[in-house]
C-alpha cells in the first residue's frame, strides 16, 4: 500500500463519512426549508409534554398531545379555578331547562379553521360520535345521557335519562369540539393521529413537530380575537425537557418562557434570575392537587382506623413540605381539601378542628400503645399484639425524586414511633401495578385529588366506591380500596341532588367520614408549578395580577392557560426580530465542525512528521 | 462456497427465529399492564378510566391467550406489520423505528468506521514504537476498560457542563427547523459531538490494543526476520505484519457488533438522543410491548446483518477460509 494514497483515501473516506450523515440525517427529516422562528414572537413552553408528540386526536384526549384540546379543538366552557366559575367559551350561555334537560346556546360566528361554521350540528356530532365508538374519551356519558337534540343552528339540548348533575359540570369544560365535516368521514377515529394539518376551531393551529416539539402557529382568523381578543404569541414551541435542570438553565438563560416542571432550586436561584411565579415567597406555587399517603385498608392492622390515625399523628407534613420541596407546596389540612375556592366552599372547619389531627407523636404512641402494639423484642420496633414481626413498604415510582424525599421522611417520621415502614422505589409500570391490584401497603398517590370544578369529583377519586378485590385491577382512585356503604350513597345523592343547600350537608357528612375513618392521610398540596421567564414576554399572571390559572399541562388550558396567551406581552416589539435562539450557542457551534477537523487532521500531521 | 454460504445462512435463519421468539417473550413477562400505564397518567373520572382500559386491552389483542398472540405476531411480522406503539399510541412502530435509524446510523457508522481505522492505525504506531508504547498503551487501556454510558457520563460532565463547551441532550436546539442550511448542520454537529466522541474513543482502545499485540506478533514472526535477513526495508516487513494482522481485527469487528450496539443504545440514553436507544428505553420504562418487540427486532436484524456481511468479506480477504470450503478446487 503507498503511503500517500493512504492519506489521500482516509481524507476522502473521512469527509464522505461525514457528509453522508449529515445529509442522510437532513433528508430523513424531510425539511428543506431553512427557517428560524423568530424568537420575540415566539412562546416556549414546557412541562405537560413527555413523550414525541404525534397524536393530536381529541377524541382520545389521554394519548393527545398537550394542547389538542385547548389550543387547536375548544370546549363550550371553560374553568376559572381562581375564582370558582365555569365561564363560556364557545357557548354564550348554558343552563337547565328543566331537570334532566341543559340547554347550550353557542355564540355567533363560530368557525374552524378552514372557514366552515361550527354549529349545533357539530356539537351533536361531537357527542354522537362517542355512542359509536366506545374508545372516545367521554362515551360513558351514554349511560346517562339519552339524546342530543339540535334545537337550531345555534342552540342544543342534552336530554338526560338520569342526571348526573355534578359529572356533567365536569364534561362542560372538558370535552371537545370537533368538525362534523371532517370526522364524518374517517374511518377510524379512535385510532387516527389527526397530525396532518388538522382543523379545529381553536386560536393555533398545528405548524410542525418532530421528535422533541410540538410547533403551533397562531389562526389570525380566531373567531374569538372579536371577544377575548388577540394572542400575543405567533408561535408556540412546545418543548420536551428530559430534566429538570435542563428545564432550569433553559429558564434561566430565556430559552424557555413558561416552564410547568417542579424544579428543585428555583427558591435559591429565583431573585438572581428573576424568575417569576405566582407567589414570591414559600410556597411560591398555586396548589394543584391534594398527594395522599394510601393505606392498604385490606391489609392488618391498616384495616383498624384507630392504627391509621396513629400513623396521621406520627407524620408531619410540615417537615416534608420544606425537606423534600424546599416549601414549594404547602402541607396539608386533615381533610385534604386544597386551598382553592372550590373547596373552601364547602370545607367543615369546624369538624376539622373536633375530629382531625396534627403532629404529635406522644399521640401516636399512646394510641399504638393502648391497641396492644408494642415492642417486645426490643428491636425498637413494634410488633403485632400476637408478638409477630410487623413490617410495611411505602412506595413511589424510581426517578420521582422529590416523592422518593417524602417517603424517606415518612419512614424516619413512622420509625420514631416505633413502626418499620421501608421506602421502596420501583419502576412506575410496577408501582402501577401494586397500586391498581391492590398488592402494596402505603404508596403516594395524586393522580385525581386535583381542582375541579365541582368537588364531588375529588371525592369521587379518593373515596371511588367501585372497590374491586385485591389482585383484581381498580382502575383509579382509593388505592387503599376503602370500602362504606354511606359514602358510596353520599357520591350518588351529590351528584344527582339539585340543591345546593343538601349538596352541603352531604359534603359535610363526606368530610365526617374521612376524618373519623382516616381511609388516606393527606400529605402535601402539590403545587401548580409556574416558573417563567421575563425575558422576552411579560404581565405574566402572579399573586399581584392574577389574571389566569398558569398551567399548561393536558387538560388545563381551559383552567388558565388559554387565558395566560391572552394576557402575555411581548418584551420588545416584534419587527425587530434578527436575534434567533441559536445566538445563545454561537461561541460553542463551532466546536462540533472543529472536533471533527481536528480529528481527522492530527493523524495526517502525525504520519507527515515521521517521514 | 456454496456450502460455506448455505450454513451460514441456515445458522442466521435459526439464530434469527430464536432472538425474535425471545424479544416476543420477555416483555410479557415483565410484571404490569400496559394499557393501565398508558391511561394512568390521564386524570379523568373512574369510571371512565374502566371503561377505555377494558376497549383498549381488547383493541391491542391483549386479552386473547399467549399462544394466538404469539402466532398472530409471527403473523404480522411476515406480513412487515410491527404493530401500533401503545406508548406513542396511535403511531405505527414501524414508523417510530424509521424516524430514530438516521440518528443511531449517524452514531454508529461512523463511530465504528473511525475507530477501528484509527484505533488500527495507532495500534500498529505502538506495536513498532517503543516510546510511543509505553504513553499510549496506558491509554488505551483505560478506553477500553470503562463502560460507555459511564464515558458517556464522563463525557457529558466534563466537556458539557463543566467546560460548556458541548450540549448534553438531544439532536438540535429547540429554537431551529432542520433545513440543510449551515446553521442546522452546525447545531447538528454540535449536539452529535459527544455521543459520537464517547463512542468512539471507547472503541478506538479495544482496536488499539488487539492491533498492537498482533504487530508485536508478526514482527516477531519468521517471515518477518526471513525478510529482513534478506535485507529488505523496514516499511516492506510492516506492510506484510500489518496485513497479517488486520485479519483478527476483522473477526474482531463481527464479535464486537453486538456490544458496540448495547453501548450506542445507552449512550444514546445518556445524551438523550433521539436514537433507536432512547425510544426503547421509553418503551421499557412505559412497558410498551410492540414498541420494545419492534426497537429489538431491528437491532437484531442489523447485528445479524452486518455479521453476514462480515463473513462475506471475511471470504475475501482471507484466501485460507474460501480454500478450506473449496478444497483448493
Amino acid at each position: 500500500m503507498n503511503r500517500g494514497v493512504g492519506v489521500v483515501s482516509m481524507k476522502k473516506l473521512l469527509g464522505a463519512i461525514i457528509a453522508l450523515v449529515v445529509f442522510a440525517n437532513v433528508l430523513s427529516s424531510g425539511y428543506v426549508r431553512a427557517e428560524e422562528l423568530p424568537r420575540d414572537e415566539t412562546l416556549y413552553v414546557g412541562g405537560g409534554l413527555w413523550s414525541q408528540p404525534n397524536n393530536f386526536n381529541p377524541l382520545t384526549p389521554w394519548a393527545a398531545v398537550t394542547g389538542t384540546i385547548g389550543l387547536l379543538y375548544e370546549t363550550m366552557f371553560i374553568y376559572d379555578p381562581l375564582n370558582d366559575k365555569l365561564e363560556p367559551w364557545l357557548a354564550e350561555s348554558g343552563q337547565w331547562v328543566s331537570d334532566n334537560t341543559y340547554e347550550v346556546k353557542l355564540r355567533e360566528g363560530l368557525k374552524w379553521q378552514d372557514g366552515k361554521p361550527l354549529t349545533a350540528d357539530d356539537v351533536k356530532f361531537t357527542f354522537d360520535i362517542a355512542k359509536e365508538n366506545g374508545g372516545v374519551g367521554w362515551a360513558p356519558i351514554w349511560d346517562w345521557l339519552s339524546e342530543v337534540k339540535v334545537v337550531d343552528d345555534r342552540t342544543v339540548q342534552f336530554v338526560f335519562s338520569q342526571p348526573h348533575y355534578e359529572e356533567w359540570t365536569y364534561w362542560l369544560y372538558n370535552v371537545p369540539i370537533v368538525p362534523k365535516h371532517i370526522w364524518e368521514s374517517i374511518e377510524d377515529p379512535i385510532s387516527y393521529a389527526n397530525t396532518e394539518n388538522p382543523v379545529g376551531s381553536g386560536m393555533y393551529k398545528l405548524y410542525k413537530t418532530d421528535e422533541m416539539r410540538a410547533i403551533w402557529i397562531r389562526n389570525d382568523d380566531w373567531w374569538g380575537t372579536k371577544v377575548f381578543g388577540k394572542p400575543a404569541p405567533k408561535y408556540i414551541v412546545y418543548v420536551i425537557v428530559y430534566s429538570n435542570n435542563v428545564a432550569l438553565s433553559m429558564l434561566v438563560k430565556g430559552d424557555l418562557d413558561w416552564s410547568n416542571f417542579f424544579i428543585p432550586g428555583v427558591p435559591d436561584v429565583k431573585s438572581t434570575y428573576n424568575i417569576v411565579t405566582w407567589y414570591d415567597d414559600k410556597p411560591y406555587h398555586l396548589p394543584a392537587n391534594t398527594a395522599f399517603l394510601f393505606l392498604n385498608t385490606q391489609k392488618e392492622p391498616l384495616n383498624n382506623p384507630d392504627f391509621r390515625r396513629a400513623l396521621a399523628y406520627a407524620i408531619n407534613p410540615e417537615e416534608i413540605a420544606a425537606r423534600a420541596q424546599q416549601n414549594q407546596v404547602l402541607p396539608a389540612d386533615p381533610t385534604g381539601l386544597l386551598p382553592v375556592p372550590v373547596f373552601e366552599k364547602i370545607k367543615a372547619k369546624d369538624l376539622e378542628e373536633k375530629y382531625g389531627w396534627k403532629y404529635d407523636p406522644e399521640k401516636a404512641i399512646q394510641i399504638l400503645d393502648s391497641l396492644g402494639f408494642k415492642d417486645v423484642n426490643g428491636d425498637g420496633y413494634r410488633e403485632f399484639p400476637d408478638g409477630s414481626p410487623m413490617k410495611f413498604e411505602i412506595i413511589v415510582p424510581y426517578g420521582w425524586t422529590d416523592w422518593m424525599e417524602m417517603i424517606r421522611i415518612i419512614s424516619e417520621q413512622l420509625a420514631a414511633v416505633g413502626i418499620r415502614a421501608e421506602p421502596k422505589f420501583p419502576d412506575y409500570s410496577k408501582y402501577w401495578e401494586d397500586l391498581t391490584k391492590g398488592t402494596f401497603d402505603m404508596a403516594i398517590n395524586n393522580f385525581g385529588s386535583q381542582v375541579y370544578a365541582t368537588p364531588w369529583q375529588w371525592f369521587n377519586w379518593v373515596l371511588y366506591p367501585d372497590v374491586t378485590s385485591v389482585g383484581e385491577p381498580s382502575y383509579s382512585g382509593n388505592w387503599g380500596r376503602y370500602k362504606n356503604d354511606r359514602v358510596t350513597e353520599l357520591l350518588e345523592l351529590i351528584n344527582t341532588e339539585k340543591d345546593e343547600n343538601k349538596k352541603l350537608q352531604y359534603y359535610r357528612e363526606l368530610q365526617e367520614i374521612m376524618l373519623k375513618e382516616v381511609p388516606a392521610i393527606p400529605i402535601v398540596y402539590n403545587g401548580a408549578w409556574f416558573e417563567a421567564s421575563p425575558a422576552h414576554w411579560t404581565n405574566w399572571p402572579t399573586e399581584k395580577n392574577p389574571y389566569a390559572y398558569p398551567i399548561s399541562w393536558n387538560n388545563y388550558w381551559q383552567m388558565g392557560g388559554l387565558k395566560v396567551l391572552l394576557g402575555i406581552k411581548p418584551v420588545k416589539s416584534s419587527t425587530t426580530s434578527q436575534t434567533t435562539t441559536t445566538s445563545s450557542s454561537e461561541g460553542g457551534g463551532i466546536c462540533g465542525p472543529a472536533v471533527l477537523v481536528g480529528l481527522a487532521v492530527v493523524p495526517l500531521l502525525l504520519r507527515k512528521r515521521k517521514r | 462456497m456454496k456450502r460455506y454460504l448455505t450454513r451460514k445462512i441456515l445458522i442466521y435463519i435459526l439464530t434469527f427465529f430464536f432472538a425474535v421468539t425471545i424479544d416476543w417473550a420477555i416483555p410479557r413477562f415483565m410484571p404490569g399492564d400496559p394499557v393501565a400505564v398508558l391511561l394512568s397518567r390521564f386524570a379523568t373520572l373512574p369510571n371512565v378510566a374502566e371503561h377505555l382500559h377494558s376497549y383498549f386491552i381488547q383493541a391491542f389483542g391483549l386479552d386473547k391467550p399467549l399462544w394466538e398472540q404469539y402466532i398472530s405476531f409471527w403473523n404480522a411480522l411476515l406480513h412487515g406489520d410491527l404493530g401500533i406503539s401503545i406508548y406513542y399510541y396511535p403511531k405505527p412502530v414501524a414508523e417510530i423505528i424509521k424516524s430514530a435509524l438516521p440518528y443511531d446510523i449517524a452514531l454508529l457508522v461512523p463511530s465504528i468506521v473511525l475507530s477501528w481505522i484509527v484505533g488500527n492505525w495507532l495500534g500498529a504506531l505502538a506495536g513498532k514504537n517503543r516510546k510511543m508504547d509505553s504513553y499510549l498503551m496506558p491509554v488505551f487501556y483505560f478506553l477500553t476498560a470503562s463502560p460507555y454510558f459511564w464515558f458517556a457520563i464522563v463525557l457529558a460532565y466534563l466537556l458539557g457542563v463543566k467546560l460548556d463547551l458541548f450540549p448534553v441532550s438531544g439532536a438540535y436546539s429547540y429554537g431551529i427547523i432542520p433545513s440543510l442550511s449551515w446553521a442546522f448542520i452546525k447545531d447538528f454537529l454540535h449536539h452529535w459531538t459527544l455521543p459520537f466522541l464517547s463512542l468512539f474513543l471507547v472503541q478506538l482502545g479495544g482496536w488499539a490494543i488487539g492491533m498492537r499485540n498482533m504487530i508485536i506478533y508478526e514482527i516477531e514472526a519468521d517471515y518477518a526476520h526471513y525478510l529482513e535477513a534478506l535485507g529488505s526495508s523496514e516499511r516492506l516487513i510492516l506492510k506484510h505484519a500489518f496485513r497479517n494482522a488486520m485479519l483478527p481485527q476483522v473477526t474482531g469487528l463481527a464479535l464486537q457488533l453486538g456490544l458496540i450496539v448495547a453501548g450506542a443504545l445507552t449512550t444514546e440514553v445518556v445524551f438523550s438522543y433521539p436514537g433507536i436507544g432512547y425510544v426503547l428505553m421509553q418503551g421499557i420504562l412505559n412497558q410498551d410491548y410492540f414498541l420494545i418487540q419492534g426497537c429489538f427486532l431491528m437491532i437484531i436484524l442489523n447485528v445479524l446483518v452486518a455479521n453476514f456481511v462480515i463473513d462475506l468479506l471475511y471470504v475475501v480477504i482471507d484466501p485460507r477460509v474460501k480454500y478450506s470450503y473449496t478444497g483448493g478446487e
